[in-house]
């Protein structure tokens, strides 16, 4: 048997045997790249007005998040956000949510000029993203360790809608026909994997053999009280999630390239769930908060979204 | 009326989705190792798709229900009441009524008659867990007609429903499934001296409770409240101001379940009623035990001589 984890090192645009492909993935990269830099500034000043939320987890999964909506992965459409045909996306770690209202924003759900209405009475941007009130978030989260069991369930239901469907679909044509799932993403956080819970879905997404599911792992090692590893040790996700019989991928979360190379590769599996062990820095992209779990639920003041933003790339 | 037909609640579960198979609904049971005593495993041999067993994990349990709804499935969950409300409450609450997912919450072995498993099995507060949860609606059949009446209404009625089933054989009360609604009480008695408002398998108790008194020449009126919420306001408090008295009676807590539903119902909505004599019969804020039926029903106080004593009382 293979090697279940696999280490995702190189991005695709860096290998020379294939030149086509990689001016391709380039391109790409650079665009992600774009999108996650005009995210982070979103999500700054969005927290900033708010004047609370969660600005560490954020950061650490911008890279990820952005790589799903804009490196061609994820497949939406703005404009409807409940096309059926759609994948879905399921932000398990909740208190994220600015980090997804930025993604939604950019992909043209709405206007960027909502993003500042985050956390206010009134406001589809909920501390904790409601899906009765904003299209495009596909479940209401906040509550840790929930998400992989939605996600397992809706993966479970589409795997049985495609199936249904490709048997109606040879009754009528007398031949079998393979008519593929629709794909669930995951997002949780490492602190989150502490919820005992995500194993309970994790050993039910291994069992199903449900190859439909891709759970990312934004694995910072941070939580509020401080680092995971002090407060009850995750030791090592890629090895865990392999005992529970799931294909890892391991990446360094803030790679765009790397990150596109993992999410093809993980989509391509066929043979179950595919976990993406994503090596992160909570705070990224903000010097003062990077690895600072003081960083986790508190809002810059104004100084401090200065110079966050400058370093962001925003210059005043 | 007159039937003797002993039947529990929980065998209309399994019946009852094996139906909506037929009638063409895409229906789909998830259970949590307890499929032979849900009665959930009926489905699961005539389809294996459409029984989900997630083994003994019922938060995930709740969170697979979730998902299979979002991908357009009609979901029933159930497992023992005491895992399916109080070990997976915030799954229910976050996951399935926040976001008001079409999630069916079904469980049975519900209240004291779970008999000899015992305390730790006997669940006398899911009544009141999942009534005061936002977008929730809580059905209490009394007996195996009215409960494959509850599951359709469930099956029909948009977002979550809490179905309230049982362990034991009871009575078979009702001919037929007709004339059960969400947010509709059920009049079996009529009478003038107290009214007895029951739920579960109460409503027989009242029954019997009612003919013992009559004897004694107290009218007593019966109703099924069956929808706890939305509550029945109408029927209850036209009952209550016609009799003058009133006594609800559930397999449950006295706190928080159909007798603190309808008390709130009497202080807020109805001032001219607030002298009229109450008791609420119920468990008296204590755990169950390990023992029979009617052992149980005898000490907490739930049995036909309870609920005579309480209306001679008032």
């Amino acid at each position: 048997m293979a090697d279940p984890i696999t280490d995702i090192k190189r991005s695709a645009a860096d290998d020379p045997a294939i030149d086509i492909a990689a001016t391709a993935a380039t391109a790409t990269d650079a665009l992600v790249k774009k999108q996650a830099a005009a995210m982070r500034i979103d999500l700054i000043k969005m927290i900033t007005a708010a004047g609370s939320g969660h600005p560490g987890g954020s950061l650490s999964a911008t890279d990820l998040v952005a790589t799903l909506f804009f490196g061609g992965t994820l497949r939406f459409d703005a404009a409807d956000p409940s096309w059926p045909d759609r994948d879905r996306f399921i932000l398990s770690k909740g208190h994220a949510a600015p980090v997804l209202y930025a993604a939604l924003a950019r992909a043209g759900y709405f206007d960027t000029a909502e993003l500042l209405t985050l956390r206010k009475f009134g406001s589809r941007l909920q501390g904790h993203p409601d899906s009765r009130k904003l299209p495009g978030v596909e479940v209401s989260t906040g509550s840790l360790g929930q998400g992989l069991s939605i996600s397992s369930g809706l993966a479970l239901g589409l795997a049985m809608e495609a199936k249904s469907a490709a048997e109606n679909a040879a009754a009528k044509a007398a031949e079998a026909i393979a008519i593929p799932a629709k794909r669930v993403f995951v997002l949780l956080g490492d602190g989150e994997c502490q919820e005992g819970q995500v194993w309970e879905a994790a050993m039910f997404a291994a069992h199903h053999k449900l190859s439909n599911l891709v759970a990312i792992i934004d694995n910072n090692n941070l939580q509020i009280d401080g680092r995971c590893s002090d407060i009850n040790d995750l030791i090592d996700l890629a090895e865990k999630f392999a005992a529970f019989g799931w294909h890892v991928l391991k990446v360094d979360g803030h790679d765009v390239g790397a990150i596109q190379s993992a999410l093809e590769e993980a989509t391509a599996y066929e043979l179950g769930p595919v976990a993406i062990v994503a090596a992160t820095t909570k705070g990224k992209g903000v010097s003062f908060m990077e690895n600072q779990c003081g960083w986790h639920g508190k809002a810059p003041n104004a100084e401090q979204c200065d110079q966050a933003l400058k370093e962001c790339g925003v210059c005043k | 009326m007159q039937m003797s037909e002993m039947k529990a609640t929980r065998e209309a579960y399994g019946a009852t989705l094996l139906e909506l198979l037929e009638e063409g609904h895409d229906v789909v049971a998830v259970d949590a190792d307890l499929s032979g005593s849900t009665t959930t495993a009926k489905l699961g041999k005539v389809d294996p798709n459409r029984l989900v067993n997630v083994g003994i994990a019922e938060q995930n349990m709740m969170g697979i229900a979730a998902g299979l709804s979002l991908s357009g499935k009609l979901v029933f969950t159930g497992s023992f009441a005491v895992f399916a409300t109080g070990r997976a409450y915030d799954q229910v609450r976050n996951t399935i009524c926040y976001a008001g997912l079409n999630v069916k919450i079904a469980p049975t072995h519900a209240g004291l008659s779970v008999g000899a498993d015992g305390g730790s099995h006997q669940m006398i507060e899911d009544i009141a867990l999942m009534r005061v949860l936002p977008n929730m609606r809580v059905l209490v059949p009394a007996d195996y007609t009215s409960a494959k009446a509850a599951l359709r209404i469930a099956a029909n009625t948009p977002g979550p429903v809490y179905v309230r089933m049982g362990r034991a054989p009871v009575p078979v009360l009702y001919e037929e499934t007709d004339g059960f609604e969400l947010g509709k009480a059920r009049v079996l008695r009529e009478g003038s001296d107290a009214t007895i408002i029951a739920c579960g398998v109460e409503v027989d108790f009242a029954l019997k409770a009612a003919d013992q008194l009559a004897e004694q020449g107290i009218d007593v009126e019966v109703v099924d409240a069956f929808s706890i919420k939305p509550l029945d306001e109408d029927t209850i408090l036209a009952s209550i101001r016609k009799t003058g008295s009133v006594i609800t009676a559930e397999e449950h807590s006295i706190i928080g379940g159909l007798g603190s539903a309808v008390a709130e119902l009497i202080a807020e909505k109805a001032p001219d009623a607030l002298r009229t004599p109450m008791r609420r019969i119920g468990v008296q804020d204590r755990f169950g035990t390990s023992g029979d039926m009617d052992e149980l029903f005898r000490e907490y106080g739930l049995d036909v001589q309870a609920l005579c004593a309480a209306v001679v009382s008032l």
